[in-house]
């Protein structure tokens, strides 16, 4: 099956109750089973630019590549999927554009976003993420964080000086330690994942998570699986409903049926008959 | 502001100390930041580390220990208004940082380096953030995994407290006839999946009823409530895949 008819896939960003700008922005797109999300920061609308900057250049450079070539085939001369090098090539891309932006322009100084984006291929997804965007999984009954934020907190409670209860009580919130566009280079940091029928991967900015406890945050997803667009409108309406004190923005995709890739032997034979 | 920590014995203070380093250390000797001549205290008898707005105690197993909020205590991430006690000395910790509830903690996410990268541009700022952080590893590598496991302070700030009374819905006819469901939780589903399902919403200006998924709409007082989030009003009666049910509000 191919994946635009295998994936729904939902989304929608909102300003929440406190900011007047939105620097958040997201983008999806079936057809190329491609996700992706981030959350600005800088003064002025420079944080919507830089956000804005980083979701253009991932979904148009990804989706201008897959017209010519399979996500699960190998690059030319390494053993790393195209699907995983597009990602991370295309981070890269994005943060010298942002960084270059903010360079030549002062309205613009030290701009940047954290990202998260998916592509999904040949029944798994591949991953990239920079900094406190995060990518949620239900899976069954289980609900958890794919991610691992690149902040201060997460490192805390890695090296055991916090434990994640007490991580909430922690003052120091929002310091993440990488972004995207801030330096001219980056270390976006790639996974792949296999992916079953049935799960649902929520792609959020802090504004979600922040607001609204992960336990609150699978209940939704348990509940309201069956209406992914009711999903969304619920898990945004509580982060608001909690405060809203930041932008939020959330993705859904839900795998509805399988999607390998089609086989060697198959697009041989159906570009015969093409033929 | 930083935090402070204000000593004192027998209710009467002291002293205050600013915690604007990243460590400081608390004992009977003359060298410690905050130095206590008393024979209950050790040498060096305990320290607390700050990293930016959050702070840890931690004793420096001191011969007679130390108490935070009365409990003996090796390690402990502080809290506003915690007290630590060395002999008969109290320290009270106070952090006048915005608390969760404020607006300021939501500040927008800052960037913190990491002190790897060598093209940093190096403004004098960033070297200090640099610099800073670069404890913090330190501070993991050479803390102790926290032998005892540090009291869990005050219950985590509770969200959002519900406006409108408890809410309930009665099962009015069928097999569960009388049934009372309680709307505690933030969401509630009603129905049965693949069939009809509807989801009640517990709102701050109210409770909330959507249709989730189905063939038909749930019904409120016999009309149908169509896609849109419908506002439930006390008495009002649901009928959903043939059981109707009553909403109402406890006293």
């Amino acid at each position: 099956m191919n994946v635009n008819e295998a994936l729904e896939i939902v989304g929608q960003t909102n300003p929440g109750m406190v900011r007047s700008h939105n620097e958040d922005s997201i983008t999806f797109d079936a057809d190329y089973g491609l996700a992706v999300l981030a959350d600005g920061m800088g003064g002025y609308n420079a944080g919507e630019v830089a956000s804005g900057i980083a979701v253009s250049v991932l979904s148009s450079e990804i989706r201008h590549h897959l017209d010519g070539a399979r996500p699960e085939q190998k690059v030319a001369g390494s053993q790393e999927e195209v699907g995983v090098a597009l990602l991370r090539d295309n981070v890269r891309k994005a943060n010298l554009s942002i960084y270059n932006a903010a360079q030549s322009q002062p309205q613009y100084a030290g701009m940047g976003t954290t990202i998260v984006a998916g592509l999904f291929y040949d029944n798994r997804v591949a991953v990239v993420h920079v900094g406190d965007s995060r990518l949620y999984r239900l899976r069954g009954e289980t609900f958890e964080t794919v991610t691992r934020d690149h902040s201060l907190l997460q490192e805390q409670i890695d090296s055991g000086v916090l434990s994640k209860e007490l991580a909430r009580l922690s003052q120091n919130k929002n310091l993440v330690t990488r972004a995207v566009g801030i330096d001219a280079d980056v270390e976006p940091e790639v996974h792949v994942y296999d992916v079953e029928v049935g799960d649902i991967y929520l792609f959020c900015s802090d504004g979600l998570n922040d607001m609204v406890e992960d336990e609150d945050i699978g209940a939704t997803l348990q509940m309201l699986q069956g209406n992914l667009a009711l999903a969304v409108n619920q898990l945004i309406e509580q982060a608001n409903d909690n405060g809203g004190r930041d932008n939020v923005s959330v993705i859904l995709v839900k795998v509805r049926a399988s999607y390998p890739a089609p086989s060697g032997w198959w697009t041989k034979l159906t570009s015969w008959f093409r033929n | 502001m930083p935090a402070k920590l204000i000593l004192s014995m027998d209710g009467v203070v002291i002293k205050e100390y600013a915690l604007n380093k990243e460590r400081i250390t608390i004992g009977r000797k003359p060298h410690n930041d905050i130095a206590i001549d008393n024979l209950a205290v050790s040498s060096e008898h305990a320290a607390v580390i700050t990293i930016l707005n959050d702070s840890f105690f931690e004793d420096l197993n001191s011969t007679n220990g130390s108490l935070v909020n009365g409990t003996p205590t090796l390690k402990h991430f502080l809290q506003n208004n915690d007290v630590i006690e060395i002999g008969k000395y109290k320290l009270k910790y106070l952090n006048d940082q915005p608390t969760q509830t404020s607006a300021a903690d939501f500040e927008k996410t800052m960037v913190l380096r990491a002190p790897v990268k060598s093209s940093a541009p190096s403004a004098a700022a960033t070297g200090a953030q640099s610099a800073k952080y670069e404890a913090t590893t330190q501070f993991n590598a050479t803390s102790p995994r926290a032998e005892t496991r540090p009291h869990v302070p005050q219950a985590a700030p509770a969200a959002a407290a519900p406006a409108a009374p408890i809410a309930v819905i009665q099962i009015l006819n069928g097999p569960n006839l009388g049934k009372e469901l309680e709307l505690i939780k933030n969401l509630t589903t009603l129905g049965k999946p693949g069939v009809q399902v509807a989801v009640l919403a517990r709102r701050p200006h109210g409770y909330f009823i959507t249709h989730v998924e189905g063939g038909s709409f749930p019904l409120v007082n016999g009309s149908t409530i169509g896609e849109q989030p419908h506002q439930l009003n006390d008495h009002d009666v649901i009928e959903l895949a043939g059981i109707k049910m009553e909403f109402y509000l406890k006293a």
